[in-house]
């Protein structure tokens, strides 16, 4: 129980004494995981709006396709995304390996199936006939998307949560691909990887407390859209 | 007669290589409310999707004002008004929701809000405004969603049985209303239902649907008083149904042979002819014995009563003539003639409430 204790005495310290060096990891995983999260999201609605309302040849395997991209191995995800960024590898002359970009499509693969296939199951669930109302109102195929986006904003902004959850928690991949280098690809997670290795447990679990906390405040942010009242 | 509004050529919608839909013309007219009736699983609905554009048929045709539609159909859908049978309301207040649809087409604020205000008041919702879609009840709602397609100025009204799922007084209040605004906009409708007396108050004309086809397409009075076949005869009420044949024809009024009686009808057929004698059962009488010299219709039968059974505001009678007679009679009717099953009666029905149908006996 010391240890816990000290590592919150020691994660109040660091973040109230400006140590630059937990700014700079919390600031690099925030961008990462804020790009990725963004691209699954942009990504995973694309698809589950296709998969859900134009009901393709093939859409219970693709959804199982996903659904199984739910539990997609972190090591595995980052073992693909190095093979394809190594110099030799198919995307090797856009010198992405261990880089931040690196990070962002590794956590981007990983985030996108949990926000396809919960997004999907949200859209499937509205009523069917709401689609066709809403056409029926005038909606251009975008607007229609829009309107019913915002019919199932609760589970879609679930589905948003759950891949930030995803993406932002990620440490396997993110080694993998990103390097852990200090100053540039070093996310919060890579770190208490690191402070562990190094028997420095009193840091590791300071930093456990700020990535706990950012993800508290982020998904508070994500749950208060959630659960606003819908606008009049 | 105007030039048709929109027209269907040549519709056939096939789901799984199955035809639902096998419509080769059907116009609607401006002004005009067209009532589509017919069973469950007729088609209605899906030819109400393909009159709004929201289904592609399998083949054929859709024309808007003589133009044929093909491509992005959003210019052609804007123009028109659906209503469903649920009220689909999105989840927002009253007023979010009759706004939407003016929303989507960028009318301005300033127009929007007086056209909301509008029709809000019109279906007796202004008071609601501000409430929760969510917190309606299906009135209430079901005024919303037609206070939503209205808001919008259609040229054609779509309406897929919008009052199903309502209680009675909530249904009348609402026809009332609807009524009411079709009279004052003369706006082209079609109003699909299942329910008879729901045509028949708004329709100017009727197509009956079945199986995928138009049965029949009249005015109410045509397809309710002279169906074309014994199908669309029962659809429309007509409970009395029997085989019979012209024995001769004399200025117009036929003598028909159904079972041991004779009947009298008004035909055009020639003697000879096998027809199918329909009647409606609010077209038939019944007194009793004594009373039957008093009655001036052309045909009365002997009959007895083999069953009596409350009926909504009338009590259903049904008779044995040598064939199943079934009258309507008011519940005083019933208590003044104290008869009761077993009882011997006289049914009569005039010449004229006889409907015949030409039919070749299977």
């Amino acid at each position: 129980m010391d240890l816990i204790w000290d590592g919150v005495t020691e994660a109040l310290r660091l973040i109230f004494s400006g140590n630059g060096y937990v700014y700079e990891v919390t600031f690099t995983s925030l961008l990462v995981s804020g790009s990725a999260t963004l691209i699954a999201l942009v990504l995973g609605l694309g698809i589950a709006s296709f998969l859900a309302f134009r009901a393709p040849p093939g859409r219970t395997l693709a959804l199982s396709a996903f659904n199984a991209g739910m539990a997609l191995p972190p090591v595995a995800v980052g073992l693909l995304v190095s093979i394809m960024l190594w110099r030799t590898g198919p995307l090797g002359q856009l010198h992405l390996l261990y880089s931040r970009t690196a990070i962002v499509i590794a956590q981007a693969v990983i985030a996108t199936p949990v926000v396809a296939a919960l997004s999907t199951a949200a859209l499937q669930g509205l009523n069917p006939n709401l689609r066709l109302q809403v056409l029926a109102l005038g909606a251009s195929r975008w607007q229609a998307a829009l309107l019913l986006f915002r019919e199932a904003r609760l589970s879609l902004l679930a589905a948003g949560m759950a891949g930030f959850g995803a993406a932002i928690s990620e440490v396997g991949a993110t080694i993998m691909v990103g390097g852990n280098i200090k100053g540039s690809t070093r996310t919060l997670t890579s770190a208490i990887v690191l402070e562990v290795q190094q028997g420095d447990f009193e840091t590791a679990i300071a930093l456990s407390f700020i990535l706990l906390a950012v993800i508290l405040g982020i998904i508070t942010v994500f749950t208060m859209l959630q659960q606003r009242r819908p606008p009049a | 007669m105007s030039a048709p509004l929109l027209q269907l050529q040549n519709i056939v919608v096939e789901h799984a290589r199955r035809s639902v839909l096998d419509v080769p013309c059907l116009d609607i007219l401006p002004n005009e409310v067209l009532a589509v009736v017919g069973p469950n699983g007729a088609g209605k609905s899906t030819l109400l999707r393909i009159i709004g554009l929201l289904e592609q048929p399998s083949r054929g045709k859709v024309l808007f004002a003589g133009r044929p539609i093909s491509g992005n159909s959003l210019n052609f859908r804007r123009r028109m008004a659906f209503v469903f049978q649920e009220p689909l309301l999105l989840d927002t207040s009253i007023e979010g929701n009759v706004r939407t649809g003016l929303s989507l087409r960028g009318v301005p604020a300033n127009d929007r809000q007086r056209r909301v205000e509008e029709w809000t008041t019109r279906f007796g919702i202004a008071g609601l405004r501000r409430r929760s879609a969510r917190t309606l009840s299906g009135g209430e709602a079901q005024r919303t969603s037609l206070a939503r397609a209205m808001v919008l100025e259609p040229e054609i009204l779509l309406l897929d049985e919008p009052f199903s799922s309502l209680d009675a007084p909530t249904r009348e209040a609402l026809i009332d209303d609807l009524d009411a605004v079709l009279t004052s906009k003369r706006v082209a409708t079609v109003f699909v239902t299942h329910d008879r007396a729901e045509a028949l108050r708004l329709g100017d004309r009727i197509a009956v649907l079945m199986g995928g086809k138009v049965r029949q397409l009249g005015t109410a009075a045509e397809v309710f008083s002279s169906p074309v076949d014994s199908e669309v005869a029962a659809f429309v009420g007509v409970e009395t149904i029997v085989p019979g044949r012209i024995r001769e024809v004399s200025s117009g009024l036929a003598s028909i042979i159904v079972g041991e009686n004779t009947i009298e009808a008004t035909t055009e057929l020639p003697p000879g002819s096998d027809v199918l004698v329909c009647l409606r059962p609010e077209d038939v009488t019944v007194s009793g014995l004594a009373d039957a010299t008093l009655m001036s219709a052309r045909n009365r039968l002997r009959v007895a009563v083999t069953r009596v059974r409350p009926a909504g505001p009338y009590v259903r009678m049904e008779l044995d003539a040598g064939f199943n007679l079934v009258a309507h009679i008011t519940k005083q009717s019933l208590e003044e003639l104290a008869i009761s099953p077993g009882a011997n009666a006289i049914a009569s029905f005039k010449a004229t409430a006889v409907h015949l149908i030409p039919h070749r006996p299977g």
